[in-house]
């Protein structure tokens, strides 16, 4: 569904990716995790055409984004949910929404997916009118999720949804996660947690200063030693 | 302080209910068109002249609030699209007449009509130099963006100062010798046959009526243009360009836009000033003037049309009001007429330590969108509370039944 081949990122001068290759099949959770300043967030952005690689290609269902500027990705119904939630704050719950389904032009598919939202997320039903900013953390990223999921999301690219929540939050957004899937959604998932992540995933990447060290399923990558010396903690 | 700002706060509650809603535009309608003429009536035609002139500024606020206010893009050389209107509609206006005079069939005049024929295309030159300045800049943000657009109107003001093409004739404005702005085509039918014997229907009224026209326009249109697709576009923009472009905003056109439009009524506005006194020169498009309009939008409410409004209503009338009210009998006792008319000249002064109160007071204007206020101001200390308290439930009830999920 995703083909990423052989991407080049630069800031300035400085390399941040250094060849990055993954693939996201249909149906598929697939998850890159790393350290900080890896670049997992940077081939997020790379895909979701903030950023520009200077070689390399993205293929998404046979045709060229690489290069193509955001909304026009977005288009292809390629939805990034963007680092740290990004809701628009002074906007309600529900004027958020709306604005996930800024290009539809569908009025009966976005009334049946803001009804399909709201019973994945109760909780942004009770909060409708309340304006974004005023909702907790946990809230936050589900709202995020949720106007994510409004654009009719074909592949859908999270960027560290668990950052900076309660762990039982994060339980919660990880169940989201897996629904989102057995729904039919592909996903892309960038993640500090890595334990939570491959647990969660079908397929992940390791990636180490730009490159990707491994790649396997979620349980091999889980038993993998350098894996579970470096990400897991373990000693 | 607090009294003042609760009372403030009273004023705008009551506005914002039916009766009050009614009551006060019903008001402001007959303030609004019949003023001038009473004005007029007692002779005091200065008086007439400020309505017009608030006319001309409400306009350009109001196109500077969709920049400003809307888009959230700090523009600080927004009288250079007023300049660009004014001399791109006197310039075409020289070419229209010979056209008209050739042509010969709108009456014993045809030159009059030369306004009314440009007025349907005075947005154009505004709209085309806003995205002149918007294309470059579109990277730029906050500061930059103001520093720049500063920049540009300073620029189009030495332009047009330098006699630019040899179509602006430098410092000495326009019309040059030889040329000529010709009357608006109505007003002579007005004076002939809405005139008394005591009262005339003036030159300056009728332009007053012109103008309000406009501003109708302006708000009709602009009013569309905030519930509009676009207009959400901004919203979305101004709050986080991110995650704007995460749900398909495309940030550049919504800039454009943004420039264009703002511009345009720039345009309108300086088309409109440049026939209505039939004399322009650079003068009039100092940087003050940029700064001027920007106070009109930031004192009135960012992001309101009645905000815009009323802050442009104010600052265009408060110096002549301030300059009236040292000249009355009620401070003869206390200032000599030449003081009273120093006082005049201390009337920006005033001004300022008004804005200065003001901006203490209520930084997010004095009619804010509600939402505009929301993002500016962290809002009155009982709405706080109860916003914290809120958030505090929110939080607590997600730890106590998250199995809810």
């Amino acid at each position: 569904m995703l083909r990423v081949d052989n991407i080049h990122t630069f800031y300035g001068k400085i390399e941040a990716l250094k060849g990055i290759s993954i693939e996201v099949n249909e149906g598929e959770i697939v998850t890159l995790i790393g350290a900080n300043g890896a670049g997992k967030s940077t081939t997020l952005k790379t895909i979701s055409g903030q950023l520009h690689p200077l070689h390399g290609t993205i293929e998404f269902l046979g045709e060229t984004i690489s290069g193509m500027p955001s909304h026009n990705v977005t288009a292809k119904q390629v939805i990034q949910v963007p680092e740290g939630r990004r809701i628009f704050p002074q906007m309600t719950v529900r004027e958020n929404l709306d604005m996930g389904a800024f290009l539809r032009t569908d009025k009966d598919g976005v009334a049946e997916d803001m009804k399909k939202v709201l019973e994945l997320f109760p909780r942004l039903r009770e909060r409708l009118s309340q304006k974004g900013g005023t909702l907790s953390g946990g809230e936050q990223q589900m709202l995020a999720i949720a106007r994510g999921m409004m654009a009719s999301p074909k592949l859908l690219m999270l960027d560290e949804p668990s950052m900076g929540l309660a762990p039982v939050i994060v339980d919660v957004i990880f169940e989201t996660i897996k629904r989102l899937n057995e729904a039919g959604i592909t996903i892309l998932l960038v993640e500090q947690n890595a334990a939570m992540a491959l647990q969660t995933a079908h397929r992940g990447y390791v990636l180490e200063t730009g490159s990707i060290a491994l790649q396997g399923s979620g349980a091999e990558l889980l038993r993998n030693e350098q894996v579970r010396k470096t990400y897991l903690g373990e000693v | 302080m607090g009294a003042i700002r609760s009372g403030l706060q009273k004023v705008t509650d009551f506005f914002g209910t039916r009766p009050g809603k009614i009551g006060f535009f019903f008001v402001l309608a007959l303030f609004t068109l019949f003023m001038p003429v009473y004005f007029q009536a007692v002779g005091n035609a200065f008086m007439v002249r400020i309505f017009a002139l608030v006319g001309i500024y409400v306009l350009l606020a109001l196109g500077l609030n969709i920049v400003v206010g809307y888009a959230g893009l700090l523009n600080l050389g927004y009288i250079a699209f007023y300049a660009v209107g004014a001399y791109a509609g006197m310039n075409l206006g020289f070419l229209v007449q010979e056209l008209l005079i050739g042509l010969g069939f709108l009456g014993e005049k045809p030159e009059n009509w030369t306004y009314w024929m440009l007025l349907p295309f005075a947005a154009v030159p505004g709209a085309l130099a806003g995205i002149m300045i918007g294309g470059p800049v579109l990277r730029l943000r906050g500061d930059y963006l103001a520093i720049v657009t500063l920049g540009f109107g300073e620029i189009v003001r030495i332009a047009i100062t330098n006699n630019i093409a040899g179509i602006t004739n430098g410092a000495s404005g326009l019309p040059a010798i030889g040329q000529n702005v010709p009357p608006i085509a109505g007003q002579e039918w007005v004076r002939t046959n809405l005139s008394t014997a005591d009262f005339i229907f003036s030159k300056d009224l009728y332009w007053y009526y012109v103008i309000i026209a406009l501003v109708l326009f302006a708000i009709f249109v602009i009013q569309r243009l905030d519930n509009s697709r676009l207009g959400r576009a901004w919203v979305a923009m101004r709050e986080d360009e991110v995650a704007a472009a995460s749900v398909g905003v495309n940030i550049l056109t919504t800039k454009l836009w943004a420039f264009a439009l703002g511009a345009a009524w720039g345009g309108i506005a300086g088309h409109t000033y440049a026939y209505w006194v039939g004399f322009i020169s650079p003068e009039s498009f100092n940087f003050m003037e940029s700064v001027l309009v920007v106070c009109m939008v930031v004192l009135g409410g960012m992001g309101s049309i009645p905000g815009a409004i009323l802050g442009a209503v104010l600052i265009t009338a408060l110096p002549e009001v301030i300059r009236a009210l040292a000249a009355s009998p009620a401070f003869s006792g206390i200032l000599t007429p030449e003081q009273a008319s120093l006082v005049g000249d201390y009337r920006f002064l005033i001004f300022g330590g008004l804005m200065v109160i003001m901006m203490a007071l209520r930084p997010q204007g004095i009619l804010p969108s509600k939402r505009r206020a929301r993002e500016l101001h962290p809002i009155d200390d009982h709405v706080l509370m109860q916003e914290n308290q809120e958030l505090w439930e929110a939080e607590h009830k997600l730890d106590t039944d998250s199995d809810k999920f």
